[in-house]
């Protein structure tokens, strides 16, 4: 029994870090899809905010938010005091079980992970540090605590307990996509458009990435890293039971961005009779969110379906987008938000014993609300202290050469608009 | 006929058109250009190592205009691209001896 035991604690804890390990990949995905899809001369101040903000996250993350998330913001387990022990109970008998570090370390790539979502929606013109400054907020405190609602198991303010109203995210499309999304959001709407992105009639112009194989690259990046993502989140994968589940959610993973990409790349064929690319990078991912809130009991061919519909639905939501003035260089909001709560929704379909559509309705409106709210508050606090926004020379020059002094592509010619 | 120049700050160009186009003006020529002024360009940083960027990009204008046009062009321009920082460039007026058009061959005021 107990080399059983051992065989499948070390197992489990092996298997945590690897996924942490693609999951932390997916930071390199978001900082070439973004990198990809914002103009030359704004590279290298989006790869300096997407490596910051991993490290900047890793640290807010020992210091206070692992504590906030899963320990009830106990003082003990600030700065990760109790981590260092082992997870195995004596003579216990569970499966699932695993070095504490290994949940901190699974956990963590997790929080870089929604903010990466910032980054890209407020590219190419906002200031370098003001974003950081807003990256120790959100990834110490405000993604912990709506974490601490849901997978931490802490009621909401004291008032309801998400979990006994019926509400089940199972690796995040609303705990951490949509969470990205909304505090993305605020921040799009304090810091407004891109110059030239409207005409003064309010026509939207096209902005054009400037490296569409970093994009494709990227979308890749993240589509691997999502098995971790997801994968990792069965929590266990040394018993029958648990390996089974493993693999369904990686084969529904795949499916479901299979299916997004399919159904964007269709539909933008069919509305713009070109097939475009962006989108159907972006309908990839978007199949990828739809599946994140539960990627184990839907079928294979549900999986498909329920990416196709993040699919179809993220290309509308981008339209939608800038149709209202809210300029999102790389479709972040789209993808994360608004799929994000379509995964939620999505939820009952398969799996109505764990959540209900009214559970889910009010598990997204708290995560919305909370994202949405401080993270607005914050973003203001900002622009009001050391300002938000570059100044239109800065803009037009690029915030490579203003924010960070160096062009990523210094030996090639460049056009700026 | 003068031939008005200017030398403006590139993000200024979209503000100057704008302004030229309201004051009923039509026609100008853009050229990507590179100079420096009393700024002497400028220094900047790689790496904790010191360059110089002796040349900085500017956007020149050329703008072909009618005597009584003059006044009300070089304002205009002034007006859109002044940000009252250094290196906001300079207009020049010189005396325009001919003009003609080439898909009609009208010359001079005809061809303006």
């Amino acid at each position: 029994m107990e080399i059983t035991f051992e065989l499948g604690y070390a197992l489990d804890t092996f298997y945590f870090l690897i996924c942490g390990a693609l999951v932390m990949w997916m930071a390199a995905g978001f900082t070439m899809l973004e990198a990809g899809l914002v103009r030359a001369k704004n590279t290298t101040e989006i790869l300096t905010k997407n490596v910051s903000l991993y490290a900047i996250a890793c640290i807010m993350y020992m210091v206070c938010g692992y504590a906030i998330m899963y320990k009830g913001g106990a003082s003990e387990w600030l700065f990760l005091g109790d981590i260092m022990g082992s997870g195995a109970v004596a003579g216990g008998e569970e499966n699932a079980t695993y070095a504490p570090s290994a949940d901190f370390f699974f956990q963590v790539v997790f929080v870089a992970t929604a903010m990466s979502i910032v980054s890209g929606a407020v590219a190419e013109r906002m200031k370098l540090w003001a974003f950081l400054a807003f990256t120790v907020v959100l990834t110490g405190f405000i993604y912990p605590m709506e974490g601490a609602w849901t997978w931490g198991g802490e009621s909401v303010f004291g008032l309801y307990t998400l979990g006994d109203l019926g509400f089940s995210d199972f690796a995040g499309s609303g705990i951490v996509h949509m969470a990205g999304a909304s505090a993305a959001l605020a921040g799009v709407l304090l810091l407004g458009a891109r110059k030239g992105k409207y005409t003064a009639d309010g026509k939207a112009h096209a902005i054009p990435g400037a490296n569409l194989p970093l994009a494709t690259l990227g979308t890749f990046i993240l589509w691997m890293g999502w098995f971790g993502f997801n994968g990792g989140s069965v929590l266990a994968t040394a018993s029958v039971e648990s390996a089974n589940s493993v693999a369904v959610v990686f084969m529904n993973t795949n499916a479901a961005a299979a299916g997004g990409l399919v159904a964007a790349l269709i539909l933008a064929r069919i509305l713009f009779k070109k097939a475009d690319l962006t989108m159907a990078l972006n309908g990839a991912l978007a199949g990828l969110v739809a599946i994140t809130a539960e990627p184990s009991t839907p079928s294979p061919l549900q999986a498909t379906l329920f990416g196709a519909l993040g699919g179809i639905l993220v290309v509308f939501s981008i339209l939608a987008l800038d149709k209202a003035k809210i300029d999102d260089p790389v479709g972040a909001i789209s993808v994360h938000g608004v799929v994000g709560l379509l995964g939620l929704l999505l939820v009952p379909v398969t799996n109505p014993e764990a959540a209900t559509f009214s559970g889910q309705l009010i598990g997204a409106a708290t995560i919305f609300v909370w994202v949405f709210g401080t993270s607005f508050i914050v973003w203001a606090i900002i622009k009001a202290v050391i300002g938000i926004r570059v100044s239109d020379e800065e803009e037009f020059e690029g915030v490579d050469m203003s924010e960070c002094g160096l062009e990523a592509y210094p030996d090639f010619t460049t056009s700026r608009s | 006929m003068k031939l008005v120049t200017a030398i403006i700050k590139p993000f200024k160009l979209d503000d100057v058109r704008e302004a030229i186009s309201e004051i009923g003006i039509d026609g100008l020529t853009v050229t990507e250009v590179k100079g420096f002024g009393r700024q002497k360009g400028h220094t900047e940083l790689y790496r904790g190592a010191e360059y110089q960027v002796d040349f900085l990009p500017k956007v020149k204008l050329e703008v072909a205009v009618k005597d009584e046009h003059v006044e009300r062009l070089v304002e205009a321009i002034v007006g859109a691209a002044k940000t009252g920082k250094i290196g906001d460039g300079k207009v020049f007026v010189y005396d325009l001896q001919h003009a003609v058009r080439i898909r009609t061959g009208e010359t001079d005021g005809e061809a303006i």
